[in-house]
């Protein structure tokens, strides 16, 4: 145990008093992240949990694996198919990524290998940008407001880094990032009382300052030069002909051999993560199935009316819950349990409400093809006093109880 | 119908008189700490905004409009110069009336609302929803369902601030910016979540 006796070490030199003592939150965050922290309850009733904090945002991380290697392979898989199919693309791309792709793999989309290669390239710098950037505001808040740094900050970066489109700059994601984690949640006072999702909130910041780089059809796909519209767009312009017209099947769909970001293309690997996250209790079912029946019921409605002009009424339910980023959303956004409803009535309502703001924003507002960000955050604003109204009805209830 | 309830959805939530033009800010900021107060005063400013905007509709169709005295022989006069007075007038006297009509048939509203009532007089949103409805010349049946639409996003607005702020109460901010700093950001944030709306057509 070299390592455990060298940071034991070095502690004191962190604690109070000690010559390091500004850098205490970095020491605790590496050695908790390491080892079992030392400290044992002292008091005579307290709750035992193998459940901790850490455990609990280590699970959420580990679970985003599916989704994020899957979107590694896709990312690969897309870039790769433009390239066998139209071989001057590949000519005409040029930089650092392309030389290092080349470098490592080839440019088969039939190869396992060349399409993580590829997917890493553009992957992985996002994903250690936000890490560096994000965890910079985070040791800073963390060590001049003593704090600890929260392992809730694993989740708010593999979460951000897998909302953003593959192309997206990479200083953008550094901005984005500090928004989210500066202004999203550490001027609250860090994890647990921020009042919205901080992955969410950098998302959208990016992606009201820059639409160009955030949205329409040329960034989806790693291929400098190519546009390929994702399914909600296509959908947008011509609803559900105009998918299928588009080539995408729903088992495309549903495995995720579409255009998109990074981890939000694979409704399959993201049912994955989130049956483990449903099973562990980490994930609220309650928000899960408010989500998703929210979402069936509207966009059954919307089947029912029918519209002359809007073909995005006619769009079914299996369809909404496959494209875009619904089930990411559903599954990994929505339920943060610090910004969604913590009572359990509430948590069914707040579900629903996602469901049904997304497909509404989806189907009725032609400004944003996708919805479930914006619904998340609104959803996000409107927790809080959909808890009040469960509690104070609980507690009129109860008064009303016993009075007979 | 279709249009007015067009009209209705647009004037609640993309048009949001507190989040999206940041009008009323100083009891928006003031009265929301509490869910219940907020709540009370949402209601107010409902009823206030019901009865004033089509009032001022009124007097502005058959008085101030250019050409609006034409039922009293004089088509050639145009009062609009004096619309900011006797629109704030006309809210003032209304809120006025309202006051003792509560005060002397429904005690227990009047108290509820407490100082509430007369804080709207002065409240910019209320003087807003007149001065849009004379700029996007809506008639008198547009300009009630204005004034309902437009009260009620203002209600909701601070309802959703005051259950927020709530639950900040057990947030941890940073000594400079506790209390207007850090409730001036929320806001920031809601409107964020309120873009979700923005070019909604309907």
């Amino acid at each position: 145990m070299g390592l455990r006796s060298y940071l034991d070490s070095i502690e004191h030199h962190f604690e109070k008093g000690g010559k390091h003592e500004k850098w205490y939150a970095l020491y605790e965050a590496i050695d908790t992240a390491l080892y079992r922290p030392a400290i044992v309850t002292r008091t005579t009733a307290h709750v035992r949990d193998g459940l901790d904090l850490k455990r609990m945002m280590i699970t959420v991380w580990l679970c985003t694996f599916p989704a994020l290697f899957f979107g590694m392979w896709n990312i690969g898989y897309q870039a790769n198919t433009i390239y066998a199919a139209t071989p001057d693309l590949l000519a005409a791309q040029h930089g650092w990524r392309m030389a290092l792709i080349g470098a490592l793999a080839g440019f088969d989309p039939g190869s396992v290998w060349d399409n993580m290669v590829q997917g890493a390239v553009y992957f992985l710098p996002i994903y250690l940008v936000t890490f560096v950037v994000g965890g910079f505001w985070e040791v800073l808040f963390a060590s001049i407001r003593r704090h600890e740094v929260n392992e809730g900050f694993f989740v708010t970066s593999v979460l951000f880094a897998l909302i953003c489109p593959p192309t997206v700059p990479l200083w953008q994601v550094a901005l984005g990032i500090s928004f989210g984690v500066v202004i999203g949640k550490e001027v609250f006072g860090g994890t647990g009382k921020n009042f919205l999702n901080p992955a969410l909130t950098g998302r959208a910041f990016l992606y009201f300052a820059y639409p160009a780089q955030l949205s329409g059809d040329a960034v989806w796909t790693a291929v400098d030069g190519f546009t390929g519209a994702t399914p909600l767009s296509l959908g947008a312009a011509g609803g559900l002909d105009q998918i299928v017209a588009g080539g995408i099947t729903w088992m495309d769909a549903f495995l995720g051999l579409i255009h998109g970001s990074v981890g939000e293309t694979s409704a399959l690997a993201i049912f994955i993560g989130g049956a483990v996250l449903l099973i562990m209790k980490i994930a609220s079912w309650r928000i899960v199935s408010g989500v998703m029946l929210g979402m069936i019921a509207t966009s059954l409605l919307f089947n029912a009316i029918g519209s002359a002009t809007n073909p995005m009424f006619f769009m079914p339910w299996y369809w909404h819950m496959v494209v875009g980023g619904f089930a990411f959303g559903m599954m990994f956004m929505a339920t943060d349990p610090v910004s969604a409803s913590m009572t359990n009535t509430g948590k069914w309502i707040f579900g629903a409400f996602v469901g049904i703001m997304t497909v509404l924003i989806r189907v009725v507002n032609p400004a944003f093809p996708e919805g479930i960000m914006l619904a998340i955050l609104f959803a996000n604003l409107c927790a809080p006093l959909i808890d009040h109204f469960v509690v104070s009805a609980n507690i009129k209830r109860r008064l009303a109880r016993n009075v007979q | 119908m279709e249009h007015y309830i067009s009209l209705f959805v647009r004037s609640v939530f993309i048009e949001n008189m507190a989040l999206s033009f940041f009008l009323g800010m100083c009891t928006f900021i003031a009265i929301s700490k509490k869910v219940e107060t907020a709540i009370g005063l949402g209601i107010a400013v409902i009823v206030v905004q019901t009865i004033t905007v089509p009032a001022n509709n009124l007097i502005y169709t058959w008085l101030l409009r250019d050409g609006a005295l034409a039922w009293a022989g004089l088509p050639d006069v145009d009062l609009s110069f004096l619309g900011l007075l006797s629109y704030i007038g006309v809210i003032a006297a209304i809120v006025q009336i309202l006051e003792m009509l509560l005060d002397k048939y429904v005690p227990s509203l009047y108290n509820a609302l407490g100082v509430f009532l007369p804080l709207i007089t002065v409240n910019c949103a209320i003087m807003a929803g007149s001065l849009f409805m004379v700029e996007r010349d809506y008639n008198l049946a547009e300009s009630t369902v204005y004034g309902v639409g437009s009260g009620a996003s203002w209600a909701l607005a601070i309802a959703l601030l005051a259950g927020i702020r709530e639950k900040l109460k057990y947030s941890d901010v940073p000594e400079g910016l506790q209390g207007l700093g850090i409730t001036f950001i929320t806001i920031g944030l809601m409107s964020l979540g309120f873009m979700s709306f923005s070019g909604v057509q309907l």
